[in-house]
């Protein structure tokens, strides 16, 4: 049954709503809640595109072909009466270099865990992740599931080219690296697997609702 | 065909962008100046989402290897088509073999050149706008490069004797305003109360300027540090172009047609859409005044712009109709 919370919804410029559900940290259930209303608020008279986000929506919508105060009202009654939705997302598994010149982090972040190296490992590919959202940059997967115990605090100051199929953590958050592009977020490894391809017919290849498993191919301390 | 002769690496292919994909991570993109690029297009009989260029770097010089008209919209730039002077908003024919020149502005920042029959490239999802980030759309995913030859659809434009153009007042009453602050109308975003009423004051008090730090996934500004009255945390979130976001050093940032789709920094404003192109116009080093409206105020200049364009389009439409026998 779902629990009917009220998101807190903002104007985000004259054409889009944000719904924002989340609570103290990110929670699965309002994930599949915000999944099964990105769908039906797409089916609304006037939206154009709907992005979930971490346990946020944002709804894109024509100003001149709906009413932004009727809008909040439809959105507001579909988040109350929607059920979370479940997905049997595809399961993917990607097989990881972990450490090395292309792990660079993970020493650091055995310390920070206060683990050896060889345990951070085990456990990160021992989780199954759930792909929360794709945002930021084309195919790029927010993962939810990351083992609390490894969980490390984005960078300082983030870096200029983390290059692509870096594996990564950002504080309770899991990714890879879609293609080269800045980030704050801690390299642990690499894989070969690629997330995005322009040409292709489907170009992503991840979907909210997927699964990962990451699969231990090599480790270098 | 069109060679390009002289450009910079931030001149690329533009069209209206890719509407549709932002639920995976893929930027709308397109022209910073909308309203601009469609005009041009619409000056020369085109759909308003043809793909032109967007010219940011100057000068800017191409050459046409076929007869052809071209339409030129944007900055205030001197233009010269084969030798001859031409103003901006304007549409005019040129010969094989000549040269199209834009000098560096004397207002405004980019320029649109649209071709009659639209620039001749595969669309990548639905669309010939060049995302440089995901290194995708446009030629190859880049910026234009000295020797690029880019193919033109075929088409019947008929231009008038001496070509046409429009002129925009709105356009004429920024362009000389290059000495004061230029004013963006914002809306209030989610985070907007979360700030010190000090911020809240600075925010539409003060002037900013446009930093060094300015291209098409956004410019930042400089001006008081915007201070929220305690440390907050969000997730991830959706954003779109006119966000503005305030990171942790106060100094906000206005996210643009290239931004990430996805961000976690809070939120005072937003720019209103209709006013998304004088950013498009304003250059580096340039100030800006936030003035906050209603969301009545925005829906309806965002109304106007839509029927400007609807007026132009069908005016086209009717011309077009007349100059074709029978």
């Amino acid at each position: 049954m779902a629990v009917a919370r009220s998101p807190r919804i903002s104007v985000a410029g004259s054409g889009a709503l944000l719904l924002d559900g989340a609570e103290v940290s990110f929670d699965d259930a309002t994930q599949e809640l915000v999944w099964a209303v990105a769908d039906a608020a797409r089916k609304l008279d006037g939206v154009r595109e709907t992005v979930p986000g971490m346990n946020n929506l944002l709804v894109l919508f024509d100003p001149l072909a709906t009413d932004a105060a009727r809008l909040r009202e439809q959105l507001k009654s579909l988040w109350s009466g929607t059920y979370p939705r479940t997905v049997a997302g595809a399961l993917h598994t990607i097989a990881v270099d972990y450490g090395g010149a292309r792990g660079e982090d993970l020493a650091g972040w055995a310390a920070h865990c206060g683990l050896s190296p060889e345990e951070v490992v085990s456990r990160h590919a021992a989780a199954t992740y759930t792909v929360a959202a794709i945002g930021a940059m084309p195919g790029f997967p927010y993962l939810s599931g990351l083992d609390p115990r490894l969980a490390w605090a984005r960078r300082s100051s983030p870096r200029l080219n983390v290059p692509e199929g870096a594996v990564i953590i950002g504080g309770m958050q899991a990714g890879i690296m879609p293609m080269t592009a800045p980030s704050g977020w801690h390299i642990i490894g690499h894989t070969d697997v690629r997330l995005f391809d322009a040409q292709a017919d489907t170009p992503v290849l991840l979907r909210p609702g997927d699964k990962i498993r990451f699969e231990i191919a090599g480790m270098e301390a | 065909m069109i060679e390009i002769l002289t450009t910079g690496l931030l001149n690329t292919v533009q069209d209206l962008g890719r509407p549709g994909y932002l639920a995976q991570g893929i930027s709308h993109g397109g022209a910073m100046d909308r309203q601009a690029l469609a005009i041009a297009n619409l000056l020369l009989g085109n759909e308003p989402s043809a793909a032109g260029l967007e010219i940011a770097l100057y000068p800017f010089r191409l050459k046409a290897h076929v007869d052809t008209s071209l339409a030129i919209t944007g900055a205030d730039c001197p233009i010269s088509v084969g030798g001859r002077r031409c103003p901006p908003w304007w549409a005019t024919g040129i010969r094989a073999g000549e040269t199209l020149i834009l000098e560096a502005p004397r207002a405004g920042a980019r320029s649109y050149i649209a071709f009659a029959g639209g620039l001749d490239l595969p669309p990548v999802m639905g669309s010939r706008a060049t995302d440089v980030k995901g290194g995708f759309g446009g030629l190859g995913g880049r910026g234009l490069s000295r020797g690029d030859r880019l193919r033109l659809n075929a088409t019947e434009c008929q231009l008038p004797p001496g070509g046409r153009g429009v002129a925009l007042e709105e356009r004429r009453a920024s362009g000389n305003g290059t000495a004061s602050a230029i004013e963006l109308r914002v809306l209030p975003a989610a985070e907007f109360a979360a700030f010190t009423p000090r911020a809240h004051a600075a925010f539409t008090g003060v002037e900013w300027s446009i930093t060094n730090d300015a291209n098409r996934m956004g410019y930042r500004l400089s001006g008081e540090a915007l201070l929220l009255a305690a440390p907050m945390e969000l997730l991830s979130h959706g954003i779109v172009p006119g966000t503005v976001q305030v990171p942790p050093s106060g100094q906000p940032i206005i996210q643009l047609a290239d931004a990430n789709t996805c961000g976690g920094y809070p939120k005072i404003a937003t720019v209103i859409e209709a006013d998304l192109w004088r950013l498009a116009q304003t250059p580096v080093g340039a100030r800006l005044r936030f003035v906050t409206v209603p969301i009545e105020t925005a829906t309806e200049a965002l109304r106007t712009a839509r029927q400007r364009l609807d007026a132009l389009a069908a005016a086209r439409k009717i011309s077009a109709g007349r100059l074709r026998p029978g």
